[in-house]
């Protein structure tokens, strides 16, 4: 099940938004490969009927008011800590 | 032995000795023990401000709380004014935090002080604190071993005596296993007993916030005040802790075996053989017990923690905050090398692990499966807790290893936290504590684990062994 090609890991770095070097592939498909063969044997585990656990207290719909509260910070100290800025705007490279 | 919390914050109270005072000595400490690499930054400024703040109440006669004046320091992974919060990453290198996390605004409410920020395996994804950006950090005992991780740098400080208490976060073992490392007390609580806001997140079903204590009586204190729903973390539980004192009831204690096989270190099965026989002087009952899935529980972990990792470590594109990548010309280009830039290798592959078992084709196989597993996991520990009020294992499967042994095999590296991990996906709390010495002069720890929302007895528990000793 986890044959993992250099090809493999590109897709997966695209979809990771990660720009690998042609060295970090090859590394990374090797510990993949190896991550993969160490979590596979889940798969020996009888499941079959079981339902899957996303949490763990059993805390549902916690509700709030719908009141405005202050949130500790201002929006030009939010803008303050952006890498690039254009007074009130982050700035990005061109988008299309 | 050094001052308990409780002595340092009557000292500050009476004006025997001041905050100020405390503060000075604790960076002083800090500063000559940098060699061990344990500190990320030091917060002088804002600490010796606020210790000021406090000594002239104090001289007004004015109440400051439990932790008056009491120095800590908090693992780089806590948003916390007065330094960058890097999370040992090269992505948030420069990144000052515009709030504060909830465990930091409560522990200033009870008048205690940061002065530091402590090394992490880069966004706590470690166990030996040699995945950080700057550099690794040395065993408190011994320094051609790790300190363990991710929070190996709380664990050192406080092993050292630089500060009474730090913060770590404990996602699958990141606070017991460097603890036992270190030979001090380090305690995870039940999820959601204490709030994750204003923690850089890792894991979110699984982020637990506790500290690294000299002594359990200090850890529950710490506990106390940290502890409680927060309106900003939806997931914390109603309160339900507020302390833990000396507890002297019998409890009946399961050993499990599957912890206690061959692949464990002989040294480490003894001290815990020992650490069991002292139960059962104190007068409790000790079985071996069986938790079946246990050998499993490290490969649910590795599933489903990769998975939201990769989830939560998204929102790092540099773009609203931390290092933007220069040279760039297209959007795709700037998400891609900033986080190619920004991130460390163990970072990538559990981003990477993470997307690979929630894409088509294998969320079944991998992600669904290890969330089936982890509700059998859980049965398995629910029917043990029928019978048994806490269990007993050793914290990590060796005392601290050696620097770079385990840095080129990530699942070798994983296999340290195969004693944790099992509570951390039930949200149980567990807690290790110092078990003695190796032959070799390392600290080894035994982990005690509790029923849900059982923390007050387990501190309790483990404060009356310490009184026993």
């Amino acid at each position: 099940m986890s044959t993992i090609t250099t090809d493999d890991v590109r897709h997966l770095a695209q979809l990771s938004s990660l720009q690998l070097s042609d060295d970090e592939v090859e590394n990374l498909r090797v510990d993949i490969a190896n991550i993969l063969g160490y979590i596979d044997q889940l798969n020996t585990l009888d499941t079959s009927g079981v339902t899957p656990t996303y949490q763990v207290t059993g805390l549902e719909n916690v509700w709030r008011d719908d009141i405005v509260q202050s949130s500790g910070t201002t929006r030009e100290a939010l803008l303050d800590i952006a890498p690039d800025r254009d007074e009130s705007s982050v700035k990005v490279p061109k988008v299309l | 032995m050094s001052a308990s919390i409780t002595e340092i914050a009557a000292l500050v109270t009476s004006g025997k000795k001041t905050a100020r005072q405390h503060v000075e000595e604790a960076i002083e400490k800090a500063r000559s023990n940098a060699s061990y690499n344990a500190l990320l930054a030091i917060i002088e400024d804002r600490a010796l401000k606020r210790a000021d703040e406090i000594d002239t109440r104090v001289q007004r006669g004015e109440r400051v709380g439990i932790l008056a004046g009491v120095p800590f320091i908090a693992k780089d992974n806590y948003l916390v004014y007065g330094a960058p919060t890097t999370a040992a990453s090269n992505i948030l290198e420069q990144f000052q935090a515009p709030v504060q996390a909830t465990v930091i605004e409560k522990l200033e409410a009870a008048g205690a002080i940061c002065i530091g920020k402590s090394n992490l395996d880069a966004f706590a994804h470690g166990g030996s604190t040699e995945n950080s950006a700057y550099g690794v950090t040395l065993n408190s005992h011994d320094t051609t071993k790790v300190a363990g991780g991710s929070s190996g740098g709380s664990a050192v400080v406080t092993a050292l005596d630089i500060v009474p208490f730090a913060l770590g976060s404990d996602t699958g073992g990141s606070i017991r296993q460097p603890a036992s490392f270190n030979g001090v007390v380090g305690y995870k609580p039940t999820y959601g007993m204490v709030s994750r806001y204003g923690v850089v997140a890792m894991a979110s079903s699984t982020d637990c916030m506790g500290c690294f204590a000299q002594n359990s009586e200090d850890a529950a204190i710490v506990m106390g005040v940290i502890a409680g729903r927060d309106a900003k973390d939806m997931t914390t539980l109603p309160d339900y802790f507020t302390k833990a004192t000396r507890d002297a009831r019998h409890y009946r204690i399961g050993l499990i075996k599957e912890t206690m096989n061959d692949d464990v270190d002989e040294e480490v099965r003894n001290a815990t053989r020992v650490y069991v026989e002292r139960l059962r002087s104190a007068g409790h009952t000790v079985d071996e017990v069986s938790l079946p899935l246990a050998p499993l529980a490290l490969a649910m972990y590795y599933i489903i923690v990769p998975a939201e990792v990769s989830s939560n470590l998204a929102r790092y594109d540099g773009v609203r905050y931390g290092r933007r990548a220069t040279g760039i010309e297209t959007l795709a280009e700037l998400y891609g090398r900033s986080r190619d830039e920004g991130f460390m290798t163990e970072n990538k592959r559990r981003i990477m692990i993470g997307s690979y078992v929630l894409s088509s084709g294998f969320f079944d196989a991998y992600y669904l499966q290890a969330q089936k597993a982890r509700t059998l996991l859980m049965h398995q520990f629910d029917e043990l807790f029928e019978n048994y009020d806490m269990l007993i294992t050793p914290t990590a499967p060796t005392p601290a290893f050696g620097i770079g042994d385990n840095i080129a095999n990530p699942v070798q590296m994983y296999l340290s936290d195969v004693m944790t991990v099992p509570a951390s996906l039930a949200g149980i709390p567990a807690m290790s504590v110092p078990a003695g010495l190796s032959k070799d002069g390392l600290p080894i720890g035994v982990q005690l684990i509790s029923k849900m929302r059982a923390d007050a007895d387990l501190l309790g528990l483990a404060i009356d062994m310490e009184h026993l000793l």
